[in-house]
């Protein structure tokens, strides 16, 4: 039976599977929207999280950054805008409190325009407020925003001071105390880039990482999106790799145990990505559910049409 | 008037009216208030702090910072570190020994307001910040505009997506002339005059650096020339000049990281032996990793074969095309699942801003403490 049939015919008279097919889909948006604020309501009222099993990926990630020695140099790119802090946010401020907590030295750099101001937005929220015994320009420094996408990272390779010849603040990169020695990028033994996109994490894989896969390592966190074309690096050219909101929450929840102390409660501003995989798993169940109703529909209707 | 307008009237009374009862219940809704916070930094002698750091800090670090108390009102100061926000000596053009002030302005919880009005009702200290509130609404509304999209095309969401587009361009276009104009052409071109108007931290730049950006300047007259009535064919020697040097990185890096290694990484051995610290293999470990490495392997062999046209679909050929279908149908499945969750994951951050930081009916961080 075709659907122009149906437009001659009574609603009422429809079979129930073409009358759901009809359904209008602002009831679909309706469905999303209470799918999704009503987990973040119930959360943000109990505070309560779901708990989360790390995966290789995730726990790769934190593996890396967990090895390495007391003031290892670490770069630290943010390759994103506000437009995808709601996916990257909680995963950066978990990657800087992890660093700082092992008393790793970080070198803040931005390949999107707004990646310098994010980067300072989590060096307020986590060093300024929960490590502010680290000194800018010896336990970390933000080198702000450079154009220039690939070429930045080919000039990273030979000369850190041409690529970036100054700070956020404006000083020279030779007066900055931590980068005394730095000549080149292959001096970070790690590498963590978080991006949303073009220039992000596969460009440091072909441009950065594949040039001196030897001699540093480079773990990555980056939207949905983008995160099935970074899987096929994992774990030869990606040593971790944190995909979306779940590897967030995952990698959030192993720094948490980490560095929890007895007694005390996790400060919220650490749990934003376990907060956020409630709205998750609903919404994700309605799309499941819409999926299997669609197939449902698009089965009757075959079978009736073949009847 | 139309059912739609209707409708529209309705959804819009029926929001302002939610609004207003939100706003009379508890604490209110959707406002910012901030504490001042007076600086004061004086600048030491420039020659005394190199000889005595001797490379060991910068001159900005050993900036000395003291708080100051303003005369005029009631605020309290509270020390800030100068090297969080100070200029460096070194990048500015001021005397050793000058005295910079200026005031910072602090998000703070509601309850610090009041506790503070209550004190001193004529405190100053603590106040709302009307730019912050009035961004914050604004924020919203664009939020409640963009999204009311889903419900129809309608003025709201026009004006949301204008301002989006416009703000934009706008913005690339100062980032791009402040970014990579000023420092890297006109900056290595007229060094000195840049650093004395515009960018006094800009680092002077090498003779190479200079002979290449004439290079670069002569590249972008030639790309321009394009706009001319006459010889717009000189712009296709910039143009070749672009895709060759992109086409050379390029195939470089993607030879390197996406064939070699991606092939490297795919010979892998089909039967994997796990061993535990003790030396014993562990069965289920390496039953999972052998069966990772088989599926692996076989899903390359047969995308390849789906792709391989050069012979006709048929037998084993056509078989292994058929699982690599399989495979092909897998991966577009997690790439829509990955996308699902991103998605989602951008949607409940605006929720959570518009029922956190507006409506207030949350408090997630404990920041409001209500």
């Amino acid at each position: 039976m075709s659907a122009g049939n149906f437009n001659n015919t009574n609603a009422s008279a429809r079979p129930w599977f073409e009358r759901l097919d009809r359904v209008d889909r602002r009831w679909i948006f309706l469905l999303m929207f209470l799918a999704v604020s009503g987990p973040i309501l119930w959360i943000g009222v109990t505070g309560k999280t779901l708990p989360e099993a790390p995966t290789l990926a995730a726990r790769a990630v934190f593996q890396e950054i967990d090895q390495l020695p007391a003031r290892s140099l670490v770069l630290i790119s943010f390759d994103y805008d506000p437009a995808s802090a709601g996916e990257l946010q909680p995963m950066a401020t978990s990657l800087v409190r992890q660093c700082a907590a092992k008393n790793l030295r970080m070198v803040f750099i931005a390949l999107w325009p707004l990646g310098n101001q994010v980067a300072q937005q989590t060096i307020q929220d986590v060093i300024r407020d929960d490590y502010p015994a680290l000194k800018e320009g010896e336990d970390f420094v933000n080198m702000g925003y450079q154009a220039g996408n690939e070429a930045v990272m080919k000039l990273l390779l030979t000369d850190f001071a041409k690529a970036f010849p100054k700070d956020s603040r404006g000083e020279a990169t030779s007066n900055i105390p931590m980068l005394k020695d730095v000549k080149m990028a292959s001096q970070f033994p790690l590498l963590i880039s978080i991006s949303a996109g073009y220039p992000g994490s596969k460009e440091w894989v072909q441009y950065v990482i594949s040039a001196k896969n030897e001699e540093m390592n480079f773990v990555a966190g980056c939207t949905g999106v983008s995160a099935p074309q970074l899987y096929p690096y994992f774990p030869q050219q990606i040593a971790g790799l944190l995909g979306a909101i779940k590897g967030a929450a995952e990698y959030e929840s192993m720094v948490n145990e980490s560095l929890a102390v007895d007694g005390v409660a996790t400060a919220p501003k650490y749990l934003q990505a376990q907060r956020r995989m409630g709205p998750q798993l609903v919404a994700h169940l309605l799309m499941v559910g819409l999926i299997i109703v669609g197939n449902v529909i698009f089965f009757a209707r075959k079978r009736r049409g073949a009847a | 008037m139309t059912r739609q307008a209707k409708t529209w009237l309705v959804i819009g009374a029926v929001f302002v009216a939610l609004l207003v009862a939100r706003g009379m219940i508890g604490q209110g809704l959707g406002r910012v208030y901030v504490k001042r916070t007076d600086v004061t930094v004086t600048l030491p002698d420039t020659a005394a702090v190199n000889s005595a750091a001797a490379g060991a800090a910068s001159a900005s670090a050993s900036a000395s910072t003291s708080a100051s108390t303003s005369a005029s009102t009631s605020a309290s100061t509270t020390a800030v570190s100068a090297p969080a926000t100070a200029p460096s000596i070194t990048s500015t053009s001021l005397a050793s020994g000058t005295t910079m002030s200026w005031q910072e302005w602090k998000q703070v919880p509601p309850l610090e307001f009041i506790a503070a009005q209550k004190a001193n009702p004529a405190q100053t200290e603590i106040t709302m910040s009307w730019p912050r509130t009035i961004g914050l609404w604004l924020a919203a509304f664009f939020t409640l505009a963009i999204f009311s999209f889903l419900y129809a095309d309608n003025p709201f969401y026009k004006i949301a997506e204008s301002l989006v587009v416009g703000v934009s361009a706008a913005y690339w276009g100062v980032i791009g002339f402040w970014d990579t104009l000023v420092p890297k052409m006109f900056g290595a071109l007229t060094p000195g005059l840049v650093k004395s108007l515009v960018q006094p931290s800009l680092v002077a730049p090498e003779m190479l650096q200079q002979i290449s950006m004439v290079f670069a300047l002569i590249l972008g007259v030639m790309m321009l020339w394009r706009l001319l009535p006459r010889g717009g064919w000189i712009s296709a020697w910039p143009l070749a000049f672009i895709v060759g040097v992109t086409a050379g990185l390029k195939i470089v890096s993607h030879v390197e990281s996406d064939l070699m290694a991606q092939a490297a990484a795919t010979m892998k051995p089909l039967v994997v032996s796990v061993t535990d610290a003790s030396g014993a293999t562990n069965m289920w470990d390496s039953w999972w990793a052998s069966v990772a490495n088989v599926l692996l392997v076989t899903g390359v062999i047969c995308c390849l074969a789906y792709f391989f046209f050069s012979v006709e679909h048929k037998g084993v050929v056509g078989g292994a095309a058929r699982v690599g279908i399989w495979y092909l149908m897998i991966t577009f499945g997690a790439s829509f699942g990955f996308t699902v969750m991103g998605r989602i994951a951008l949607l409940a951050a605006r929720v959570e801003f518009l029922f956190d930081d507006w409506l207030w009916l949350i408090d997630p961080n404990h920041f409001r403490g209500l």
